[in-house]
């Protein structure tokens, strides 16, 4: 992708990121607080972080590859359910990816 | 300060803002490492300034995704903040065009959960502005320091950060599946449902696409426990 595109990309998602928040202060509450609207919006994370979490951990580009990432995120998951703080999930998840590269050269 | 209850709310604010800040080294150096520059990750964290799009933007970058992937799965996870806005207008009753635009640019999850946890209206407005003052300027200040310090890592310590943006993923789903939860189980069945059809489709999409269509997953999933009680 050229500097421009990502560019474009940067500023219109910040355009548009701005205006949803904007449209909550505007828009009458009528509009949004129907219990069908909130209730998307509520599950809209966990599926896009989800989705999010399988394509970084275990694909490249049209692939699915099992790698280090994945000892990455097992170790991650067992730091989270331990409820380590943020910091430490990541340094551990890191360390564990970054050791099955050097093992695995 | 004499009064208890503002030095409680000042005091969480920025303890907050400072564990914000953790995200933001890990932000920054997820932009860097899908291929943005230092000055467009930090461009991100100033002017679109709502973590969760920042990490989905960057994230279907880096797997390689287009333009519209990209802001699809941004602007999806924006939504949130507008119901934020509509919770926060009564509390924050933003008189004036100004007012309101300055007010906007901070609706995030954290400044709402602050503001609608105070015990009053004008606790929750303080609480409104500290939290979003001291988490812009620690967001947009460590964004840089992780952007900068990945412009310089080494090819053992990118397959590090390849481990470090799934685990910050995880991490920000994490609270969402706790049993704490509203409605942990369905939150659960939704999250598992998005990463199965994303991997499912990740052969036969463009990349980046699999993360947007992943969405189809709260229609599935997501449906309220009654009319799901037959189907699960």
């Amino acid at each position: 992708m050229s500097d421009g595109t990502l560019w474009a990309v940067v500023l219109a998602g910040s355009l548009g990121c701005y205006l949803l928040k904007l449209a909550g202060l505007s828009v009458p509450a009528a509009w949004v607080e129907q219990p069908w609207v909130s209730r998307v919006v509520d599950f809209v994370p966990a599926a896009l972080l989800a989705a999010l979490v399988a394509v970084q951990a275990a694909t490249s580009g049209s692939a699915v590859v099992l790698d280090g990432r994945l000892v990455g995120l097992a170790v991650a998951a067992l730091a989270l359910a331990l409820r380590a703080p943020f910091i430490v999930v990541l340094v551990l998840a890191g360390g564990a990816g970054a050791l099955v590269h050097a093992v695995g050269g | 300060m004499p009064d208890p209850a503002r030095s409680a709310t000042l005091r969480d604010a920025v303890g907050l803002g400072a564990a914000v800040g953790l995200y933001g080294v890990a932000f920054g150096a997820a932009a860097v490492g899908a291929g943005l520059d230092v000055w467009q990750a930090g461009v991100l964290s100033a002017l679109m300034f709502t973590g969760a799009s920042q990490f989905a933007l960057v994230g279907v970058l880096g797997a390689g995704g287009g333009p519209f992937a990209a802001l699809g799965s941004a602007l999806l996870l924006g939504t949130r903040n507008t119901i934020y806005g509509v919770r926060l207008v009564p509390l924050l009753a933003p008189r004036g065009a100004l007012r309101r635009a300055g007010a906007a640019h901070w609706v995030i999850d954290e400044t709402t959960a602050m503001a609608v946890a105070a015990p009053d209206r004008e606790l929750g407005r303080l609480a409104f502005w500290v939290t979003g003052a001291t988490i812009y300027l620690g967001w947009n200040a460590t964004t840089l320091v992780g952007a900068v310090s990945a412009a310089a890592l080494g090819e053992t310590a990118q397959a590090a950060l390849d481990s470090v943006v799934p685990a910050a993923f995880l991490a920000l789903l994490w609270p969402r599946l706790r049993r704490s939860a509203a409605e942990p189980g369905a939150q659960r069945r939704v999250a598992l449902g998005g990463a199965v059809i994303a991997l499912v489709l990740t052969p036969f999409v463009p990349a980046g696409v699999q993360v947007v269509l992943a969405v189809v997953a709260v229609g599935l999933a997501g449906r309220p426990r009654r009319a799901a009680a037959g189907a699960a």
